[in-house]
């Protein structure tokens, strides 16, 4: 996978997070409404990893599978890692000072989700969305 | 605080830097237009060269041990700098190049010292140490240099910044008792305060009691957007006005379904031209055509 890399520290890394994931969803051929969801994901995946995991990493570049494109993207941290990811999951769940809904929404507005997560060991989110 | 006796290198660089400052600033010059002449003016950074140089000599005279970065008497030098690389900076030079304007002066200045340690009887020994006190002391000016063509690049932009944050939320008087503001952009934490604060007051300065907020120029409405956009309708709702939420296009739309945003408190349009019909119709007035007389 060919990767564009934004290191995540501020709420204007979140900002360049869209940009990157908006400009690759418009290079998979994403349909407006994909592009959008794949984006908002992306903004709430990437702010957690700001406000949660204390700053790390995301990822983003094509795939393709068949005939598919999309666009997958990953956000790491080594923060304290979710406790508890049934809990993170469910809507108006919040440790912080938000709506409850980011983690859970993230997982909607895309067609795979995968975390990896332990207390202590930092968490990595990997999402795709197919055009 | 006592003045400790300047080192035997210090000492020799000192004599260099105070008594050849002419010859150096010949054979700096001319190094400089050899490197950017056609390329760049540099008229001006040459005239800050020897400002540079005059300050040291200054410093130099008072005490012979060469300044450190960041004491009390680098900070003359460092006001030259600043103004180096602003010169440096109008003339189109990249801070790199800045950096090595100022590097420019090393090959002057180990001459001078290869000369002055021939000239005295047992001037080798120091000469090493001597070249090594110049190379440290020049590179700390030219790092200096980078610096302060950043420091005034990043003012630049937080100048921008704050400009943009005033200019991009302004609001709107519509129709009488009826404001909107038009958002673009990003909805960062900062600007929505600003957004949230300019309504609020001009809220009560015009006893509005309709607000429409169109969000047509927000790319991205996730859950953070939404947050404090519900925070700013409950706001002016507390203050007796009510809010409605304009420019929600399709793909937002979907987004904000699959988010599980609620939005069913606030009256949500697709239009500002809906939002004004709306806002009109409940403040009482009546939009019609006129028929043309015959």
């Amino acid at each position: 996978m060919s990767g564009d890399e934004v290191a995540l520290s501020s709420d204007e890394d979140v900002v360049r997070a869209r940009h990157v994931t908006r400009r690759l969803a418009v290079e998979a051929g994403l349909r407006l409404v994909d592009q959008t969801k794949l984006v908002t994901a992306v903004s709430e995946l990437a702010r957690n990893t700001v406000i949660h995991g204390g700053g790390g990493v995301l990822t983003a570049g094509l795939v393709h599978d068949g005939p598919r494109t999309g666009v997958r993207v990953t956000c790491q941290d080594e923060g304290p890692g979710i406790a508890d990811l049934d809990r993170a999951f469910q809507d108006g769940y919040t440790t912080g000072n938000g709506l409850g809904l980011g983690f859970g929404g993230a997982r909607r507005l895309v067609h795979d989700f995968d975390v990896r997560t332990a207390p202590g060991q930092g968490t990595t989110i990997t999402v795709v969305r197919w055009g | 605080m006592t003045t400790p006796t300047p080192s035997p290198a210090d000492a020799l660089l000192s004599a260099v830097l105070l008594e050849d400052s002419a010859v150096l600033l010949t054979a700096w010059a001319a190094a400089l237009d050899r490197q950017f002449a056609g390329a760049r003016d540099v008229a001006d950074a040459e005239r800050e060269c020897g400002r540079l140089l005059t300050a040291v000599g200054r410093e130099l005279r008072a005490d012979p041990a060469i300044p450190p970065r960041g004491s009390t008497r680098w900070e003359p030098l460092r006001d030259v700098l600043v103004e180096l690389s602003r010169d440096c900076a109008q003339a189109g030079l990249s801070p790199s190049e800045t950096a090595t304007l100022v590097f420019l002066l090393k090959q002057p200045l180990f001459d001078r010292l290869r000369e002055r340690a021939a000239e005295s009887a047992g001037g080798a020994e120091g000469l090493t140490d001597a070249l090594w006190a110049a190379t440290t002391f020049v590179d700390e000016l030219g790092l200096e240099s980078f610096d302060a063509y950043l420091r005034s690049r990043e003012d630049i932009i937080r100048r921008q910044q704050d400009e943009l944050l005033e200019l991009s939320t302004p609001v709107v008087k519509l129709w009488t008792g009826i404001l909107a503001v038009p958002l673009i952009g990003t909805l960062d934490s900062a600007r929505t305060q600003v957004v949230m604060e300019s309504l609020l007051e001009k809220i009560i300065e015009t006893d509005a009691p309709m607000a429409i907020i169109d969000i047509t120029g927000v790319p991205t409405v996730d859950t953070l957007v939404a947050q404090h956009l519900l925070k700013t309708v409950a706001a002016a709702r507390l203050m007796g006005a009510d809010c409605i939420i304009s420019g929600i296009r399709p793909q937002i739309a979907q987004t904000i379904v699959h988010l599980g945003l609620d939005l069913s408190d606030v009256t949500t349009k697709a239009s500002l031209a809906d939002a004004l019909r709306v806002a009109l119709d409940r403040s009482g007035y009546e939009v019609r055509k006129i028929g043309r007389p015959a």
